[in-house]
């Protein structure tokens, strides 16, 4: 009669006498939406070197949503152990909201916490028929851009600070020639998508525009799925967008992961790891795998927000927020 | 002006075919060729493509979690129906007219909204949710948080379909069954039951669809941890995002398939229904 409740009660008991036995472990990482490839193959690369170094098997779960979104789910109590996101703004939240993490942690692992990083491209349609190279061609009449809105999309806002970054290179102090050229830049926009992946789409699928401005890894993607059919141009001077991560000291506390998350991060500065990252078409620090992607990658001039803006903090105010540069330059035309 | 009762608009030939027409237009363009779509788009690769799409660790644990997440909501709101339903049918107290508006609240509030409602409410800042914290009991982010969303969603459709109802039957066999000494039970069993049956599960049928389909208020307490909190709506849109076209519609095409299935059960429960009313009556066969 009451043989499922045994049955429960058994099928509960060998369950946690499992967990007793093996060292299992589990890790959360919330993480941006485009990532979910690169972290499906960190997470074997780390699993099997854990499992060498400890001993112990690891079961990495991963959530991908925005990484705005993201945070907001961590500050209400999604108990991330790691976070690897594309925005500084997104971590550093978790300190200012939650105090979930100590305000200086960009200092905790090198390059700012940043263990790969990317910058703004352009892609182009076949054999470059606008001619297209750097920053000042964007401006050209005959020209038509694509990119994600810098209202909605961090990846907007990575290309308006990057071209601002090279007007403020060419005009200096000139406040007036900067604006006019970024009104410019602006007024040669097309479509504005809400996002990245959304922008790619309106490219591809509907042949919309002339170059398509985003993270240089999404346009190696994309030349490498469509062989032939695009190009790639990295401009000269761009933005350093960078790929920031970090454990979160509240939950890894109490999930008692502090070390694997730990592990899990700095692992991603190991040569193999770095190799891995830069296979996805990320920029990396390590100098071998630098050395053998050199192709990939030219060398450019890339501008931390610091020089273009002052800071994140001030870059939203000034420039994203409503009222602000942003919606002044869009006035204009 | 003299108003001519016995023409009515729509008698003439053309206006009844342009009608029809139209009906018919619409309905494909809006009903039938996107549900065509989804299943010819999670066939385009080929069956074994789509076998291997839904073998999917993470499609079936998706699929698992819907269902389970369904199989508890459906049963709470059945009984919270029926009995709000019955509460305000059947008594008359102060607040009922309140009472029943309230029940459309769920209807009325978009599903994100509900869903932030209960994350700033059982959340780690929220009221209930930092003193549950103190007792390491985590409800958002995981299954029950999805559970309670998919009941807030959903509980309005069992009363909904019933409250009607019950008030044209009126509740003068319920009365007539209390002065032949019917207990509580036996009353609910045998008058109350089969007079709503059909509605009943009219009312559970819509919420179940729902709660296998809800998006907004999931997306917002699910935290998207894909093999734990990802329910199937989610995965297709995850997929989707994931540049996996043919598995998001293999997913998608679960969904539809739920639904279709549901429409079934639903039209099956009628016929029966029907069909155990004539047979309750024969003396009006005899007619």
């Amino acid at each position: 009669m009451k043989t499922w409740i045994k049955g429960l009660v058994a099928g509960a008991a060998i369950l946690s006498a499992q967990g007793a036995l093996g060292a299992e472990r589990q890790l959360l990482n919330s993480s941006y939406d485009i990532a979910r490839e690169l972290f499906a193959a960190y997470n074997e690369q780390f699993k099997e070197y854990w499992l060498e170094k400890t001993g112990d098997t690891v079961t990495i779960d991963q959530s991908h949503a925005g990484s705005s979104k993201q945070a907001q789910a961590i500050i209400q109590g999604l108990k991330a152990d790691v976070v690897t996101f594309n925005q500084v703004t997104d971590i550093n939240i978790l300190h200012e909201r939650g105090q979930l993490i100590p305000e200086d942690w960009a200092e905790r692992l090198p390059n700012n916490s940043s263990p790969y990083y990317s910058t703004m491209a352009y892609l182009v349609r076949k054999g470059n028929p606008k001619n297209i190279e750097n920053w000042d061609d964007l401006v050209r009449e005959d020209v038509e851009l694509v990119m994600p809105n810098p209202k909605t999309s961090g990846n907007g806002r990575y290309t308006y600070l990057a071209a601002l970054g090279y007007a403020q290179e060419t005009f200096g102090d000139d406040q007036e020639k900067t604006d006019q050229f970024l009104a410019d830049l602006l007024g040669r926009v097309k479509v504005f998508d809400s996002g990245g992946r959304g922008a790619t789409t309106t490219f591809i699928e509907r042949g919309i525009g002339d170059a398509l401005l985003t993270f240089e890894s999404e346009v190696l993607n994309i030349a490498d799925r469509y062989p032939g059919e695009y190009e790639v141009v990295t401009p000269k001077i761009s933005f350093l967008a960078e790929f920031p991560v970090t454990w979160i000291d509240e939950y890894v506390e109490q999930n008692g992961t502090e070390d694997l998350a730990k592990g899990y991060l700095t692992h991603l500065y190991s040569e193999e790891a770095q190799r891995l990252l830069a296979g996805f078409n990320y920029r990396v620090h390590d100098g071998v795998v630098k050395a053998e992607f050199s192709d990939r990658f030219p060398e450019v001039t890339l501008l931390p927000v610091s020089e273009i803006a002052g800071s994140w903090e001030n870059a939203m105010e000034t420039h994203f927020a409503s009222g602000g540069k942003l919606d002044q330059l869009q006035r204009r035309r | 002006m003299k108003y001519q009762s016995h023409h009515r608009v729509g008698d003439g030939p053309w206006v009844r075919r342009t009608l029809v027409l139209l009906t018919v237009l619409l309905a494909t363009l809006f009903l039938a060729i996107p549900l065509i779509l989804i299943f010819s788009q999670a066939l385009g690769a080929g069956w074994g493509v789509m076998i291997s799409n839904i073998t999917d660790r993470y499609t079936l644990h998706a699929i698992g979690l819907t269902l389970f997440v369904a199989l508890l909501t459906v049963p709470l709101n059945l009984v919270f129906g029926v009995a709000l339903a019955w509460l305000v049918t059947r008594f008359h107290f102060p607040g009922r007219k309140l009472l029943i508006t309230l029940i459309d609240i769920p209807f009325a509030v978009s599903p994100v909204v509900a869903g932030l409602l209960y994350l700033l409410l059982y959340g780690r800042n929220g009221w209930l949710g930092s003193w549950l914290g103190e007792y390491d009991v985590q409800l958002m982010f995981s299954w029950p948080g999805i559970v309670m969303v998919t009941v807030f969603v959903t509980c309005p459709f069992v009363a909904r379909e019933l409250i009607p109802l019950m008030q044209q039957q009126g509740s003068e066999e319920e009365e007539a069954a209390v002065t032949l000494g019917a207990s509580g039970w036996r009353l609910f069993r045998k008058v109350t039951l089969p007079n709503i049956k059909w509605a009943l599960i009219y009312g559970v049928v819509l919420t179940n669809a729902r709660a296998v389909g809800e998006f907004g208020a999931v997306s917002v307490v699910s935290g998207n941890i894909r093999g734990q909190t990802n329910t199937l709506p989610l995965h297709v849109e995850l997929l989707y995002q994931d540049y996996n076209i043919a598995g998001a519609f293999a997913a998608a095409s679960l969904l539809a398939a739920i639904a279709v299935l549901t429409l079934a059960i639903k039209g099956v429960a009628e016929w029966r229904q029907a069909r155990l009313m004539a047979n309750d009556r024969p003396d009006r066969k005899l007619q």
